[in-house]
């Protein structure tokens, strides 16, 4: 019985496998890993059924309704809260009183349950954002929530990560407006598009955002 | 065979590894277009160990409480005390001028207990742009979106500059904007104490401004109103 040999051509199966197998396959998943697993792929786009069909396009577009008649505490608090069913009935006690897409609203303002609104732009809780600071530094909705006038269904567009946080506390100047116009919508993009910076008053104190760890993290 | 040439099985196999790499670069060049695709279904955290914290925060979810507002309704009968960017402390709001627009006897006071200056005008302009407008038009004409966009189904408020609110005291003024009337609903809730005076401050522009000749402007800026007018504005 004759020993058994490997075929020389065995000599190639490792490199060969290497090359064109396993270094393929873990190319592919270090960069899918790297082009994949970030917030600019799972949080972008997020654009939840809301129990309610409400259009920010119709009554902040359309409309042209300012952001802060619902989201009344932006300015003084951490957190731009949703507007109660008592804001909503405001004009629709009135408005529409009939209409199946109201039927929520109008069962929430009877019994006193709040709508379940789903959260879109939901930071992990170790991040302690506050909208108030940002809104009197002269940084607009628009800048995180994108052109929210112009969304049926409100999509998250910027992914809301550390390192895009970071790029606008180190270089803040492409965010900063006028605080008066923070709730005015397509000045960013009028901005980006002309390479002008929006319109500020000179004699505003620059913000200084902070860029340590306890700037955002307790 | 020569040994120059490789195996016929290792052509085929190398010709093999070849197609499927070409398969997946095309394959992920295809999945590229994808990042930040629109989805419903909620954000995926890979490491999401801390990212949802056993706090509630504002306007979460309660497993507690039966109507599962982790934020307690506040009871009607509570009253602030202070607040830290209220200069003048008013301990349990206890200045019925101020905070309810009317005298000891409880008649609507007649002129606002804030001083009018030029902050307080803009902030109120701001202000009535913002919760006002809507329905009352910018210029308080009572024409807003809301009513001409409301398919009938809000009635036009009455214009802010007619001769009866004209001569409507500035508590009347707070305690409408505060409590609401007739189709109107109480803005108490949206608009703090501070701000209501001032929008009652900006009424009261508008309630001028209807009425003013160009004469009344300072001659400086006379100038500017002429050539809008002249714009067709």
């Amino acid at each position: 019985m004759s020993r058994f040999l490997f075929p020389k051509w065995s000599n190639k199966v490792l490199p060969l496998g290497f090359f064109f197998g396993l270094g393929p396959a873990g190319t592919a998943v270090v960069a899918g890993v790297w082009y994949y697993g970030t917030n600019k792929h799972f949080e972008v786009g997020y654009a939840p059924e809301q129990p309610v069909p409400f259009s920010h396009k119709l009554h902040a577009g359309d409309m042209g309704m300012d952001c802060r008649y619902c989201h009344s505490t932006v300015e003084k608090g951490a957190f731009a809260s949703v507007p109660p069913t008592q804001t909503c009935m405001n004009c629709h006690e009135k408005v529409l009183t009939t209409s199946p897409n109201l039927a929520k609203v109008r069962e929430s303002w009877k019994s006193d349950v709040p709508i379940e609104w789903v959260k879109v732009h939901n930071l992990p809780d170790y991040a302690y954002f506050d909208h108030s600071v940002h809104l009197s530094a002269g940084v607009g909705c628009e800048s995180c929530h994108g052109r929210i006038d112009q969304m049926p269904i409100v999509e998250q567009k910027e992914p809301l990560s550390m390192g895009w946080c970071l790029d606008c506390h180190r270089a803040p100047e492409a965010h900063l407006r006028d605080p008066k116009d923070v709730t005015k919508m397509g000045m960013l993009e009028a901005s980006q598009k002309s390479g002008q910076p929006m319109a500020r008053p000179a004699d505003l104190r620059k913000p200084v955002p902070p860029q340590n760890c306890s700037g955002c993290h307790r | 065979m020569s040994p120059r040439q490789p195996h016929p099985e290792l052509r085929s196999a190398s010709a093999r590894a070849g197609t499927a790499l070409a398969a997946a670069v095309a394959l992920s060049a295809l999945l590229a277009g994808c990042r930040g695709g629109t989805s419903e279904d909620p954000p995926i955290h890979l490491v999401g160990d801390m990212d949802w914290q056993d706090k509630r925060l504002p306007q979460s979810e309660s497993l507690v409480f039966a109507d599962k507002r982790a934020q307690r309704p506040i009871d009607p009968r509570t009253v602030a005390h202070s607040r830290a960017h209220d200069d003048r402390a008013r301990f349990l709001q206890d200045d019925d001028a101020y905070f309810h627009g009317v005298d000891a006897a409880g008649k609507p006071i007649a002129r606002m207990p804030v001083e009018v200056d030029a902050a307080l005008l803009a902030r109120g302009e701001e202000r009535f742009k913002i919760f006002c407008s809507p329905c009352h038009d910018n210029t308080g004409s009572g024409n807003g979106v809301v009513i001409q966009r409301g398919r009938g189904g809000f009635p036009m408020p009455v214009a802010l500059y007619v001769e009866r609110l004209k001569d409507s005291p500035d508590g009347e003024i707070f305690e409408t904007i505060t409590k609401g009337r007739n189709n109107m609903p109480g803005y108490a809730a949206q608009i703090p104490v501070e701000d209501r005076w001032a929008i009652v401050s900006w009424v009261r522009v508008l309630q001028q401004s209807q009425a003013a000749k160009i004469d009344d402007v300072p001659a400086a800026d006379r100038g500017k109103i002429l050539a809008a007018e002249k714009e067709g504005m």
